[in-house]
């Protein structure tokens, strides 16, 4: 039986895509406005932030309208529950962006530190997370989240790889320090937005499959994924 | 079904491929369920599935028409009878089992006299434990503070969730181990259905209730386990809050986000 409320979801989920893309794009230009050092770009993602932000009141809203007035269940439940709990997710990786962009402005203050190699590979790869998080959500695909649970690791590898990097500089030349400093904060608040990813795969399993995988040794999922 | 945790709860009651017929009509199809103690089991499914049926066998409720046919058995614990074993005493059973209807269904009488009424046909009774049974019973019921100064007025006076309360207070008086209800709120408004869902809550600490609702969200409020009912089967039964969040069976998932049909 083909419900109206179903419509009602279908529109929940384009618009939590609507919010992913626009995330994406935060991430993006944040990482290009860095290494292009292009401050009018960073200034750009800081004003769109607030686009995202209304998204995830909206979405908010239409989570709570729907719990409200649906009083949905089983998977009907699960769906809405999730969606509520990503559309913070992405906001908060957008807040990041931000974090980023502000970095990569005050760092246009001074000559380049190093060319930027590890930052951008981060990026991309984080970037790929967060793309297929939400194809899992949309897809209800929890073997493509599991996956993405499991790519976590690399971004976390190259970070402390960074840091230490980053680390030998400051300490051969003190001078270095302020922009060694704001670049460790880049690769974290990337490292972060990567673990945002993962929520959101975790998110999706529960969707899936109604188990809460959150706070669960990740070795005992990649067991089940087999 | 149940979880492995609830393995170990104590029985109230429990049916064994309970069948039933209408004359030729084959309503209940082999039904094995188990009714958690002190607990609150609801039994939900599409109109027609066999969910008032296989609750009006647990009091023999059946047996006031002819032609009506019970096959299996329906246990009550803790001995252990077969309730619907023709040797075994209807009213006897009822005395133990309890049921409320769809609509309040006061006796023309007072209110006293329609809480009293389960006693005193049971027995001769002493008219101070008689006044103390029927306080008892209407307290419990939640009714007593607004029918406290006005025992003795006809019970139609009430309201229509007051008169509900009065027929559970009724049900309660014989002092019933299992209750039934059988879509209790149906005809209240919501604040009179609040209050007997409070009343259901606070009754389960100490009696087993089974209630049959359409409300698919009374049964997720108050219930501790759900029986999902379809064609005169059981589908699925587990603890309430995994039939809402999570189901195993398609047909149940289907049936609780209203995707049926």
């Amino acid at each position: 039986m083909q419900r109206h409320v179903d419509e009602e979801f279908a529109e929940l989920k384009t618009q939590i895509l609507r919010m992913g893309g626009l995330v994406e794009g935060q991430v993006q230009r944040a990482i290009r406005a860095l290494v292009e050092r292009d401050a009018d770009l960073a200034s750009q993602v800081i004003e769109r932030d607030a686009l995202v932000n209304s998204l995830d009141v909206e979405i908010d809203e239409r989570c709570i309208r729907l719990l409200a007035l649906q009083a949905p269940a089983a998977s009907d439940l699960r769906f809405v529950t999730t969606a509520m709990k990503i559309s913070t997710e992405l906001e908060r990786m957008s807040d990041l962006a931000e974090n980023i962009s502000e970095r990569a402005i005050e760092l246009n203050e001074e000559p380049q530190l190093k060319p930027y190699i590890d930052i951008p590979r981060m990026a991309n790869w984080t970037m790929t997370m967060v793309r297929e998080c939400l194809d899992a959500f949309v897809r209800a695909d929890s073997k493509l989240a599991r996956k993405v649970l499991s790519d976590d690791d690399f971004v976390d590898n190259l970070t402390h790889q960074l840091f230490r990097e980053l680390l030998s500089f400051m300490i051969e030349n003190p001078a270095t320090i302020s922009r060694a400093i704001r670049l460790t904060f880049i690769g974290k608040y990337i490292e972060r937005i990567a673990d945002h990813a993962t929520n959101i795969a975790e998110l999706v399993v529960y969707m899936v499959e109604g188990k809460i995988v959150r706070h669960i040794d990740p070795s005992a999922l990649l067991d089940k994924s087999l | 079904m149940a979880t492995g945790s609830d393995a170990r709860l104590p029985v109230k009651a429990e049916s064994k491929a309970l069948s039933f017929y209408y004359g030729a009509l084959h309503a209940l199809k082999g039904i094995s369920l188990v009714i958690p103690e002190r607990h609150a089991t609801a039994l939900i499914g599409p109109s027609g599935c066999g969910k008032t049926t296989y609750l009006r066998c647990l009091n023999r409720m059946h047996d006031l028409y002819a032609g009506n046919r019970y096959e299996g058995e329906v246990f009550l614990y803790p001995e252990g009878v077969n309730i619907v074993a023709p040797s075994v005493d209807p009213i006897e059973i009822r005395m133990r089992v309890g049921m409320v209807f769809q609509k309040p269904n006061p006796f023309p009488k007072s209110i006293y006299e329609n809480v009293a009424y389960g006693l005193r046909i049971r027995q001769s009774v002493r008219r101070t434990e008689l006044d103390e049974a029927v306080e008892r019973a209407l307290r419990d019921a939640a009714l007593w503070t607004e029918v406290k100064d006005r025992l003795h007025e006809p019970a139609w006076a009430l309201s229509g969730g007051q008169q509900q309360r009065l027929c559970i207070a009724r049900a309660l008086a014989t002092g019933p181990e299992l209750l039934l209800f059988d879509e209790p709120t149906s005809a209240l408004d919501p604040t009179a259905t609040a209050r007997i869902e409070e009343l259901v809550t606070d009754l389960k600490q100490r009696i087993t209730i089974v209630i049959v609702t359409h409300n698919m969200q009374q049964a997720a409020r108050i219930s501790d386990f759900t029986a999902f009912m379809y064609e005169g089967k059981l589908v699925e039964f587990d603890r309430t809050e995994i039939i809402y969040t999570n189901p195993s069976n398609k047909l149940t998932e289907a049936y609780v986000t209203g995707r049926f049909g």
